[in-house]
């Protein structure tokens, strides 16, 4: 079991909780996963591990109230445990050979961008961060970014905090003023990621996307998580998550994510519902 | 079954009750019921009991077959199954799933009346009966660390903690069992009767793990250098799914055996809602493959609602690996065989969902090495069939993560591990066998292997204590 030893509520819908899980901690590195299990009857989640802490053996993690499985996640309480946690999973991310980096998160995108930040900094780069969020009460994190950001520069929606607009707006406009970086990694939703992906091979300026594919055992042996990247099917658990963004094929990953669609609905109606257990009805 | 020829023994061998077909494609009741005590006698008195009997030498693990086949006969039950437990740590499991026909039935002086002795029913009939009260052994001899929990390392683990050792198993599932609970479905082999045989291992004073992913959270040498582990089993098994690198294998509706059979068995996706695990199955199936992982995926999705359900083969009957009784199963079940088929292409719409199958027609030509007639297409022949999913069930090869992380353990060109005959790898004091060393095989070779490993490491340690 492990054990919450911190819940916080970040923004509307999104915790953050620090588990106890010293082996891990004592593993975990920036671009890690972890597959987590609540409860007997759950279904295995991937969650980015989006901070640790060797000395008190404990990893954070974020997460949002989407669906079913999230809720669920979500309405644990401090001094609870978590039924099963695997972990680290997936490869750590490169943070070493960079001097000047953007790094641009949409969304809950922030949690597992937070990592990777941290380490480009403690390597000694130069980071310049770029948030995004519907609205100002969305944002996560912020705090932490600026701390650890040359620049922090932040976009909502409906311009409640920030620039209005999207990300790849104020990508764009720092591109075209200065497009001297070594890189840019991109987190949030596939639809974001590409936009960023985009608009970075104008500049030919190398881009990192980290995927959230569906996954079940986060150890190559479902192939659940298939992502083709340029000519070749990758597993994103272990071959990523972490991927070359110009080479992503973002518009499969977007499809692939609506595969379950109808059975969120299923699993909805049946909670709503209160009738109990049925059986899959095909 | 064929006509008894010679009238060696006095009767032909006891049928065993199998749940109707049409009650069970509705359910994932176990199909075969098992022997009643009266059956498993008039079966275990057909045994000559031959002074040199040729059945075990068809078992990988040499149980005492003739002898625990009399302890049946005298109604010794508890005798009968302490007898399969000196060599077979899973006797309920090996009942059920081992390929008998290939095996101990095939060596059997009675197979050329066609009637051999039903060894795997008098096997699984035992299983029920023995001692549940295990004791621990002391375990004073050292300390071995055993990487996954399938078959081959569970037995080396329940033969290790015998011999005296202090075991370890670490399992990246969140379950023990392997192939055992994620891939063979509950109508061949209940999970309950796989999590009975686990507990009684466990007894003996293995501690399992679960959740630990060697290689990630901890590598080989640190389990030898820090954690004081004075050897390694590695048991990791067959566990990455192959692709055929079609056009389409990404559309929705196109899964792996592995991933849709772990989700059905490991997550119960066949209880969905109650168990939050989906799993998606169209109306009509087509399974690529021919062996036991293409009949049981083709199965389970009948069981799940699929209207058709069929196995796409690319050579004859007579070459499919599968059992012939699970072929025989699937048949009454009413999977359709679509024969010397290979698929080309796989059809989707625009939102990325399977629409069917684009194939080629084959025909058999030379054998090739594995001495069964190669296939060979046959030119211009493609043609389009409907399809709403696609399951791969085309093999395995071996998971890479704890080796991606140990170097010094050589794998061949299969990516297998490189082992001698008794399972050492060429890392010092790490052993290996079951599917990661063979590639995917049996349960009971599995099994056969992590016995003679358990016995080479205790060898192994006792030698270096003698230094
Ligand atoms: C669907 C299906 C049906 C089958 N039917 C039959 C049948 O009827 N009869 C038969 O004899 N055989 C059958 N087989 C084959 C048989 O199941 C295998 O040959 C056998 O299970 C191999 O045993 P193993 O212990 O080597 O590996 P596995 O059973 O694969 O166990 C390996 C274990 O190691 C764990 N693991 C992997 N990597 C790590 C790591 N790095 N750290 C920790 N743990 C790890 C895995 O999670 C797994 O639990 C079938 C196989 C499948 C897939
Ligand atoms: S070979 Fe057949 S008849 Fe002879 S001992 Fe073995 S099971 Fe009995
Ligand atoms: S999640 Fe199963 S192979 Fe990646």
């Amino acid at each position: 079991m492990y054990e919450i030893v911190e819940k916080n509520k970040l923004a509307p819908e999104i915790f953050h909780f620090e588990v106890k899980a010293p082996e891990i901690a004592a593993k975990a590195q920036a671009g890690h996963f972890l597959i987590l299990r609540a409860v007997e009857k759950a279904e295995r989640i991937p969650l980015t591990i989006a901070d640790y802490d060797r000395e008190q053996g404990t990893i954070d993690i974020v997460v949002q109230e989407v669906g079913y499985s999230s809720q669920q996640i979500c309405d644990f309480e401090e001094g609870e445990a978590f039924l099963d946690v695997v972990a680290p999973l997936g490869n750590p991310i490169e943070t070493e050979d960079y001097d000047r980096v953007i790094c641009v998160a949409g969304g809950l995108g922030a949690a597992p961008l937070y990592p990777k930040v941290k380490s480009l900094v403690d390597h000694g780069a130069e980071v310049t961060t770029i948030l995004g969020a519907q609205r100002a009460e969305k944002l996560i994190w912020e705090d932490r970014f600026a701390d650890l950001s040359e620049d922090l520069y932040i976009a909502t929606d409906d311009g409640s905090r920030g620039t209005e607009g999207f990300v790849t707006n104020v990508l764009e406009e720092l591109l075209s003023e200065d497009n001297d970086y070594d890189a840019v990694i991109a987190i949030g939703p596939m639809i974001m990621m590409q936009a960023v992906s985009d608009l970075t091979a104008e500049y030919d300026l190398k881009t990192i996307v980290s995927l959230n594919t569906l996954m079940v055992d986060g150890t190559g042996m479902c192939g659940g998580c298939r992502v083709t990247v340029g000519e070749e099917t990758k597993f994103a658990c272990v071959d990523g998550p972490a991927f070359d963004g110009h080479e992503v094929d973002f518009e499969e990953q977007r499809r692939r994510k609506k595969f379950y669609e109808e059975h969120e609905e299923e699993i909805e109606e049946h909670h709503v519902g209160g009738e109990g257990c049925r059986v899959q009805a095909k | 079954m064929l006509e008894v020829k010679a009238v060696v023994s006095k009767q032909s061998r006891t049928e065993m009750e199998e749940l109707d077909p049409r009650v069970r494609v509705n359910n994932f009741a176990e199909v075969a019921q098992g022997y009643t005590p009266e059956q498993a006698v008039k079966e275990a008195k057909r045994c000559l009991q031959c002074a040199d009997p040729k059945c075990m030498e068809g078992c990988p693990v040499q149980i005492d077959i003739p002898d625990f086949i009399e302890l049946i006969a005298e109604e010794k039950f508890d005798a009968a199954a302490e007898k399969i437990k000196e060599k077979n740590n899973l006797p309920a499991i090996c009942g059920r799933v081992c390929p008998q026909e290939d095996q101990c039935e095939l060596k059997c002086v009675l197979e050329s009346t066609g009637e051999p002795i039903a060894i795997g029913r008098l096997e699984r009939f035992a299983a029920n009966y023995g001692e549940d009260e295990v004791t621990k052994p002391v375990q004073d001899k050292g300390k071995v660390a055993v990487v996954g929990a399938g078959p081959a390392g569970l037995t080396a683990a329940a033969d290790l903690a015998k011999m005296g050792y202090k075991v370890t198993v670490f399992e990246s599932f969140h379950e023990a069992g392997g192939v055992l609970k994620y891939g063979i479905p509950e109508f061949r082999l209940p999970k309950e009767v796989v999590q009975e045989e686990i507990d009684q291992i466990k007894k003996l004073g293995v501690e399992i793990q679960l959740n630990k992913v060697v290689g990630k959270i901890k590598s080989v040498d640190e389990l030898m250098e820090q954690e004081g582990y004075q050897a390694v089993f590695v048991g990791t098994g067959a566990g990455l799914p192959k692709f055929l690198g079609l056009e389409g294998e990404n559309l929705n509706g196109v899964y792996s055996a592995n991933e849709f059979l772990t989700r059905v068995n490991l997550m119960k996706a066949y209880k969905f809602p109650e168990y939050k695990t989906p799993v998606y199955v169209g109306n009509k199936v087509a399974v690529i493959g021919g062996g036991n992982v293409a009949m049981d995926a083709a199965r389970t999705a009948l069981r799940l609602g699929a209207e058709e359900s069929m196995i796409v083969y690319r050579r004859s009957r007579e070459q499919m690996p599968a059992r012939e009784e699970e072929i025989e199963h699937a048949e009454e079940e009413g999977i359709q065989f679509q024969l010397l088929r290979n698929p080309t292409k796989i059809l989707g719409n625009e939102d990325g969902f399977v629409t069917g199958l684009e194939c080629i027609k084959m025909e058999l030509g030379e054998p090739d090495d594995s001495g069964r007639r190669r296939p060979i297409a046959i030119e211009g022949s493609e043609f389009e069939m409907d399809a709403d999913m696609v399951i791969m069930a085309i093999g395995q090869n071996p998971n890479p993560i704890l080796l991606d992380d140990s170097p010094e353990i050589e794998t061949t060109d299969w990516g297998t591990i490189k082992t001698d005959e008794v399972g050492q790898t060429t890392k010092e004091g790490v052993f290996a066998g079951g599917d990661i060393v063979t590639g995917a095989a049996t349960v009971i070779e599995a099994m056969g292997a992590g016995k003679d490993a358990a016995e080479a490491i205790d060898e192994y340690i006792q030698s270096k204590d003698d230094n």
